[in-house]
Parts: C-alpha cells; sequence; structure tokens
C-alpha cells in the first residue's frame, strides 16, 4: 500500500513541478517580460531536447550508432510546412503527418540498415541522412536547395512545451517497461537477447521509428518558428550536433541527454556573437569531456528526485538508483 | 566513344585525389578502428600550408607539396597523441566523438587564423596548359595530380611491403597484443600510422588546391567524406581497397556530373556507400567475418 | 517420447566440415550429456539448435516441428533455452533485469499499455517482478537482486545465466559447459542443481561439459563427439570402456 501511495506522491509533485513551468513561463511570454532572444533560445532548448532524447532512445538506449537524425528531422520539417502553408490545414494536421512521415522514413531505413552493427551502422545512417538532403535540394515543389522561406510562426510555447513532455515521457515509460528492457538488452548482448527471445530487428527498428517520429516532431516545430528551411540546415553536422548531446549527456540516461540539450543550447546562444570561437569553445569541450569523462555527464544513471533525497540525506549511494 | 575516355581522364584525377585522402583513413581504421572524420581537415591544412609556400615564400609547387606534406606529417602525429591516445581504451563512440570535436576543432581555428573566404590558389604556381591528342584533351593539372598521386602510393606500397615500418604496421593492425609481444612499439607505429596518413591527405590538399584553384577551411568535408565511401567501398582497413575505391568514386562522379546533373554528384556517392553496405558491408576487397559465440 | 530428434546434421564453415551427418535424440525429461575433445563441434552443436548457425542439411525435430532455419528468438519462444560458454549476460543492467528479460517473450501488456502506463501495464509489471523474484529465490539469488550483473563474482555469474535460461521458461534447457572455471566443491554443488532444476520444472536437459566427474555423475546417457561425428553413444559406464573414446581422449583424463 505504501508502495502505490509513494507512487501517487511522485506523479503529484511532478504533474506539481511541470504546471507550475508551464505557467510560469507563459506568464512572462504573455506578460512580455521575456524578450525575443529569449524566446528563441527557450524554442531551441525544447527542440534540441526533442531531438536529443529522441536520438538517446536510438543511441544510447539500444545501442545502435545513428548519424542520420538531422534527416529524418527535415522529413518531419518539409513535411509539416507542405501540410501547412502549402495545403493550409491546421498546424496538429501538420506536426502528426511529419511525425508519421518522418518514422515511415525511419521504417524504410532502418529495417535494411539495422543489420549492420556498429561503425557500419553510423556510416549508412549517415549516409542516408544525406540522401535525404539531397533528395531535398532536387525537389523543385519545394525549391531545391533555396528552400521554403515565409513559413507561418506556428509553434507557440505550449505546443513547444506539451511536445517536449510528451516525447520524453513516451521516451521514459517506453524505457522503463518490459519493451525497454527488450531495447537495452539488444544494447548489451545482441546475440543473448535473441537467444532469450527477443526478436532483436523488430525492436531495434521499433527504436528507430519512434526515434524518427520524434525528430520529426522536432522538425516540424523547427520550421514552423524559424520562418525558412533549408536542406542545408539538415547535414550530418547537424546530426552530429544531437549526437554529442546524447554522448555529453551520457548513453542512455534521458536526464542527461535533456541537461545536455540545455547546457549546449545556452552555451550557443551564450556565444552568438563570436561564431568561430564559439566552434572552436565547443570542439574544445567535446573533446576535453571525452577524454576525462568519457561515459559523459551522467554514465548511464538518470538524475532523480531520488538522488537528491539522498544527498540531502548524506547517504549517496554510488549504484543501485537506475 | 571519345566523350565517355574523356570524361574517364577528368576521372582519373580526381579518383587519385580520393584515393589519397582515403588511404589515410584506411590506414587510421586498421590500425585503431577509429573513424578519424578530421582526416579531411587535415587535408585543408596541408592545402593552405601549400598556399601559404606558393603565395609567401614563393616556392615551386612541388617544395610547397613537400612542405603541406611534413607539417601535416606533425599535425597527424600531434592529434593522435593529445586526442585519441587518451581513448585508445575508450569505447568507440567516444572516440568518434573526439574525431568529430578535432575535426572542428581544425575547421573553425582555420575560419578564425584565415577567415572564413575562399582563396585563390596562385595562377603562376601552376601554369595551365592544355595538350591534345586524338581528339581528347588533357590538362597539364590532370597529368600532374594522377602522376604524382600514384608515386605516392608506390612509396607507400614499397613503405608497407618492404619495409620493418611497414610490417610493423600490419602487424599492428592484425593483432595489437601480439605485436606488443613481438617487441613492437605500438604507440611507436601508430605515430607513424598517422604521420603517413596525414601526410598523403596533405598531398592531395595541395592537389585539391591545383585542381579546383581555391582553398577554404571547409574545403576538406566533403572531400573526407567521399574519399571516407571510397575507403568503405574499397573495404575499410585495406590499402589496396582504399586506392580502387578512391578511383571508383572519382569516376563515378565525372560520369554522373558529365552525363546526369551534378546536383546528384554528392547523391552518388551515398547511394554508392548505401548500396555497398547493403550487400557487402566489407567492401569489395573484404572478408566476412562473423561473430563468435 | 522423444523431446528432440536431430537427423543427418551437417555444418561447414568455409568448406571445411565443423560438423557431419550429426544424429541425436533426447526423451521428455532426460539429461543427457555431450563430451569430446577441444574443437569437436559441440559448441556447433548448440548453436544450430539454438538457431545462431543455419544447418546446411538435416532436421532439427522438437515436438513435431523443424527448427532447422528458424530464428533463435523463435526457437527459443518454442521451448529451448540456453546458457553461453562464455557468460553472455546483459552486464550493466541489474541481476533483476537480466531474469525479467527473459520473460519478455510472454510479456503480458501492449507497448502501448506501457507509453500509457494503463493498470494492465502496472499489473503486468507487477506479475512480472514476482515471477523473476521466483526464480532467484530458488537458486539463492535474491538479495542480489539489484546488483549490477558485471560486479558479481563469476560462480553467481554463472548461476545467473542458468536462471536467465530457465525464466524463459524452457522445456528443452542447453547448458554450455556450466562447470567452466569452478573448483571441484563447487561443481558438487552444481551437480545438485542440475539435477534438482530438472525435477523441479519438469524439465530435459542437455549440456556439454569437460568436467568428466560431472558428466558421468550427473548425466542419465552421453553423446561423444570427435572431428564433428559421433563416435560413441550410452549410458556413462558404457562410455567409460568405449575403446574410441579413450583413443579420442588419449592424453585426457577420462576419470
Amino acid at each position: 500500500m505504501q508502495k502505490v501511495k509513494n507512487k501517487w506522491i511522485k506523479i503529484g509533485s511532478e504533474v506539481l513541478i511541470l504546471a507550475s513551468l508551464f505557467t510560469l513561463v507563459q506568464y512572462l511570454i504573455t506578460a512580455g517580460l521575456l524578450n525575443q532572444y529569449y524566446q528563441i533560445n527557450l524554442t531551441s532548448m525544447c527542440i534540441n531536447v526533442i531531438l536529443a532524447v529522441s536520438l538517446s532512445l536510438i543511441n544510447g538506449f539500444t545501442g545502435q550508432l545513428s548519424l542520420g537524425h538531422a534527416g529524418f528531422m527535415a522529413v518531419g520539417a518539409y513535411v509539416s510546412v507542405i501540410i501547412t502553408n502549402m495545403l493550409d490545414l491546421p498546424f496538429i494536421v501538420g506536426i502528426l503527418v511529419a511525425c508519421l512521415a518522418a518514422g515511415l522514413a525511419g521504417f524504410i531505413i532502418g529495417v535494411p540498415t539495422l543489420r549492420l552493427k556498429g561503425d557500419y551502422l553510423a556510416i549508412a545512417t549517415l549516409a542516408f541522412g544525406e540522401i535525404i538532403r539531397v533528395t531535398l535540394q532536387n525537389i523543385d515543389y519545394v525549391n531545391g536547395p533555396a528552400g521554403i522561406m515565409g513559413i507561418t510562426k506556428l509553434t507557440t510555447w505550449p505546443w513547444l512545451f506539451g511536445g517536449t513532455v510528451l516525447t520524453v515521457l513516451v521516451i521514459v515509460n517506453l524505457v522503463n517497461s518490459s519493451y525497454g528492457r527488450a531495447i537495452v538488452s539488444i544494447r548489451e548482448d545482441e546475440i543473448a537477447s535473441e537467444l532469450m527471445g527477443i526478436n532483436t530487428t523488430k525492436y531495434k527498428v521499433l527504436a528507430f521509428v519512434i526515434g524518427a517520429m520524434f525528430a520529426g516532431l522536432g522538425g516540424a516545430f523547427y520550421a514552423h518558428y524559424f520562418y525558412i528551411i533549408k536542406p542545408e540546415t539538415f547535414n550530418f553536422l547537424k546530426s552530429f550536433d544531437i549526437l554529442v548531446m546524447v554522448v555529453l549527456g551520457g548513453l542512455g540516461s534521458t536526464t542527461g541527454a535533456i541537461i545536455a540539450a540545455v547546457f549546449i543550447t545556452a552555451l550557443t546562444a551564450a556565444l552568438q556573437s563570436f561564431p568561430a570561437i564559439r566552434m572552436i569553445l565547443y570542439a574544445l569541450i567535446l573533446v576535453i569531456v571525452m577524454i576525462y569523462r568519457p561515459q559523459g555527464l551522467m554514465g548511464n544513471k538518470e538524475l532523480s528526485i531520488k538522488i537528491f533525497g539522498r544527498i540531502w540525506s548524506g547517504r549517496n549511494e554510488p549504484d543501485g538508483n537506475k | 566513344m571519345l566523350e565517355f575516355t574523356q570524361q574517364i581522364i577528368n576521372g582519373l584525377s580526381l579518383g587519385a585525389i580520393y584515393a589519397l585522402i582515403a588511404l589515410g583513413y584506411t590506414m587510421v581504421y586498421g590500425i585503431i578502428k577509429l573513424i578519424n572524420f578530421a582526416h579531411g581537415d587535415i587535408m585543408m591544412v596541408g592545402a593552405f600550408v601549400g598556399y601559404f609556400s606558393l603565395t609567401l615564400l614563393g616556392t615551386n609547387i612541388f617544395v610547397a607539396m613537400l612542405a603541406a606534406m611534413l607539417t601535416c606529417a606533425v599535425f597527424g602525429v600531434l592529434i593522435e597523441k593529445i586526442a585519441y591516445r587518451p581513448l585508445r581504451n575508450s569505447t568507440r563512440i567516444a572516440a568518434l566523438i573526439t574525431a568529430i570535436g578535432v575535426s572542428l576543432f581544425l575547421e573553425y581555428m582555420a575560419i578564425f587564423l584565415l577567415g572564413p573566404s575562399q582563396k585563390v590558389f596562385p595562377d603562376s604556381a601552376f601554369p595551365l596548359k592544355a595538350y591534345t591528342l586524338g581528339g581528347l584533351s588533357i590538362l597539364n593539372k590532370d597529368v600532374f595530380v594522377f602522376v604524382s598521386a600514384v608515386v605516392l602510393m608506390l612509396i607507400l606500397q614499397y613503405i608497407i611491403k618492404w619495409t620493418k615500418t611497414g610490417k610493423a604496421m600490419r602487424a599492428v593492425s592484425l593483432d595489437r597484443e601480439a605485436a606488443v609481444l613481438m617487441g613492437i612499439s605500438v604507440d611507436k607505429t601508430i605515430s607513424i600510422t598517422f604521420a603517413i596518413g596525414s601526410a598523403l591527405a596533405a598531398a592531395a590538399g595541395v592537389m585539391v588546391g591545383v585542381y579546383y584553384n581555391t582553398v577554404n577551411p571547409l574545403m576538406g568535408i566533403i572531400p573526407g567524406l567521399k574519399a571516407f565511401v571510397a575507403a568503405v567501398l574499397g573495404g575499410i582497413g585495406i590499402i589496396p581497397g582504399a586506392m580502387v575505391g578512391g578511383f571508383v568514386m572519382g569516376l563515378l562522379e565525372t560520369m554522373v556530373s558529365g552525363y546526369g546533373n551534378s546536383l546528384y554528384r554528392d547523391a552518388v556517392a551515398f547511394g554508392v556507400l548505401i548500396l555497398i553496405l547493403l550487400i557487402k558491408p566489407s567492401g569489395i576487397f573484404g572478408e566476412d567475418t562473423g561473430e563468435k559465440v | 517420447m522423444n523431446l528432440m530428434e536431430i537427423n543427418n546434421l551437417d555444418k561447414s564453415f568455409g568448406g571445411l566440415s565443423a560438423l557431419l551427418d550429426f544424429n541425436f535424440r533426447i526423451a521428455e525429461n532426460e539429461l543427457v550429456g555431450l563430451i569430446g575433445p577441444n574443437g569437436a563441434g559441440k559448441t556447433t552443436v548448440f548453436n544450430l539448435i539454438t538457431g545462431v548457425y543455419k544447418p546446411d542439411r538435416g532436421s532439427i525435430m522438437f515436438r513435431g516441428e523443424n527448427l532447422a532455419g528458424l530464428a533463435p528468438y523463435t526457437i527459443c519462444a518454442k521451448g529451448v533455452a540456453r546458457t553461453f560458454q562464455n557468460i553472455r549476460l546483459f552486464n550493466d543492467l541489474s541481476v533483476l533485469d537480466n531474469v525479467k528479460i527473459s520473460t519478455h517473450k510472454d510479456v503480458p501488456y501492449g507497448l502501448m499499455s506501457a507509453i500509457l502506463r494503463t493498470p494492465g501495464f502496472f499489473r503486468g509489471e507487477e506479475e512480472i517482478e514476482k515471477e523473476a523474484l521466483k526464480y532467484l529465490e530458488l537458486f539463492n539469488l535474491k538479495e542480489k537482486k539489484d546488483e549490477l550483473a558485471k560486479n558479481l563474482p563469476y560462480g553467481e555469474q554463472r548461476r545467473i545465466e542458468i536462471v536467465r535460461a530457465l525464466a524463459t521458461r524452457p522445456l528443452l534447457l542447453i547448458l554450455d559447459e556450466p562447470a567452466a572455471g569452478m573448483n571441484p566443491q563447487e561443481t558438487q554443488e552444481l551437480m545438485g542443481l542440475i539435477r534438482h532444476i530438472r525435477d523441479e520444472f519438469n524439465l530435459t536437459i542437455l549440456l556439454i561439459e569437460h568436467d568428466m566427474s560431472l558428466v558421468m555423475g550427473v548425466c542419465e546417457r552421453l553423446y561423444v563427439l570427435d572431428y564433428g561425428q559421433i563416435i560413441a553413444e550410452g549410458t556413462p559406464a558404457e562410455i567409460r570402456s568405449n575403446k574410441r573414446v579413450i583413443e579420442a581422449y588419449l592424453g585426457e583424463d577420462v576419470e
């Protein structure tokens, strides 16, 4: 009984924290206290959290090294814009179709490539991501390399907040279930997993498709905030960016991915006026973190209220809080 | 037919450049199983060293190429020592991220120091001449690129096949632990591998300068990727594979731009990559190995 | 009645024959050993039965169905589970999660139910946890449930391998050198344990072993494999006095 009570207390406090965060930001925006600069960065943060958390499902939990996430983001961005701006349908339709299209792309790419392992999979996904980009460059309907301009700004704070929470919730719930354990067992030892009755191909594809769908969501939000989309925006460097967030946060840690996404976005924003120095610094941080903490910020651990409680009461146990 | 032969001639020099870069990728992968994403940027550094040697010091193209090769050899060794060596026993993904970091560092350091705009390779360094041969036009720059690349590849082949260093390199890539037991210094061998790979990339960089006439801080990214595709095509870790892969990529690319849509030029490279990965991931010359249970 | 019947199984790697005309049967509830010198092809047999390799020829009949060529997870679902000679636990996961993964093939709730956290999910998770703990308790590993698999001592890792295989609820359990690296006392305990699980779970067990004392002590019937071919079959007593077996093992201690 105690266990059930604790569960409701936990859920209640989480809902409370999220609701107050949402209301606070919403208030700041309507009261005009949050200027354009902060709003842009807040948007980038949410989009990056969506991208990083969705990629962490593929790279961190399933253990499949994917370097093509920007490709799925591109599919989501373009499809949503076609739906809203060109076909004049509501944003929600655009978002849903974008997610479905990105998921479908994930399926089409995942089925053949997920047979590959390690570096080979990384290269194949990188190539597929680039093929998506080059294909977009060659489609006249979406203006080729010039991209689409004048996209209506539909990504508002409620959408962003809802989308981000939804992404994190779906992925956390998935990971912490029997399906999630099946997925993680593939990362740990694919052959053993298969022999313990897990259809590893199915679950690899499943993780890939779900990851791609949320990348599509991120793309839809991106397109409807930043006014313009070009194929070049979604090149492999964008995929690297997302990967870096996941690895810096710690492979197999959702909270790690969130923290890293927020931190890197903030860093990027802070150094906006010095683009060259920003990238040099970014590169140095990457190398230094990898040398001194290759498992990333969080390793495969999660940050939770429980840990804070433990630190508070001075009983910090290194293991067993997963 | 004449047109086709002309395309082949054009493709050969481009293929030679890709082959030179691919060699560095393949050698590094063979020895430490790392996709060195910074390799294309080493090529860029080499191109700039060549450029400054030509413009500031007024050397001829051969001295410029030599200077680029020496500088980049040192550069490659330093990068390995500082960034990759501490991660040798770490996960592959950590090493991969480090390589991405090094790549970004080189690119943006170059932008920071030299500015983002592209620089024109001095014409005087390499006065263009065209020869006609039975209706075919052959540019002296194509001949220069092709011949010097082939010479470098022959030298490499000699080093790997016939010298002690080459034997050590092969031994370390086959079985590092056994190599240690045989008294081979793994650190030294890996350093030499980086030095040779980077020198070849630098030579390729100067050739790119001659071939396209311009150099810029981000020039390494796309040729780097394509050379990487070439390495995978031939079978990553296999030296003759990288050479063949490079020429195949160069020829394919000129064919596609010559006959089809040049916008699809880049897509072809990746299409080839996907095909090879799906059909035979170990590449043309690779052997398939399964995991032992 | 035979639970499994293997007929004329062949497998070669790159032209080299690893297994030639392998014939084998195991009755329900039987405890059979497969022995043979190093490189005789014992693990190849296991890999063929569990679907890691596809046979070149022959059939693996299991309860009237041919398993040859099926995917490993399908074979597992039909009731064949195994352990590994070189331990392959899910190292970074807890002992409990290692065992829970084996129950996934019968997962009592759907994907949407997991994502939406329906009451069915919580009920299902409770069921899974109870089931996994039941197995751990039988092997005295319950207190270790929250430890990471990689942090356990070798002997316990071996036992978790067996628990994990058992948790897939197999009809046929295949043990690949379960006593490898154990001292005589641990081996002795393991012998008791193997018999115990056979009776407790009404299982059929096939095991590969190097340790002759274990094989002779626990198995009811033995097959001897040499150079990819069966050279003898019979009770431990028969095998002990078989001339060809002694020859094959020449230089090795049969007793």
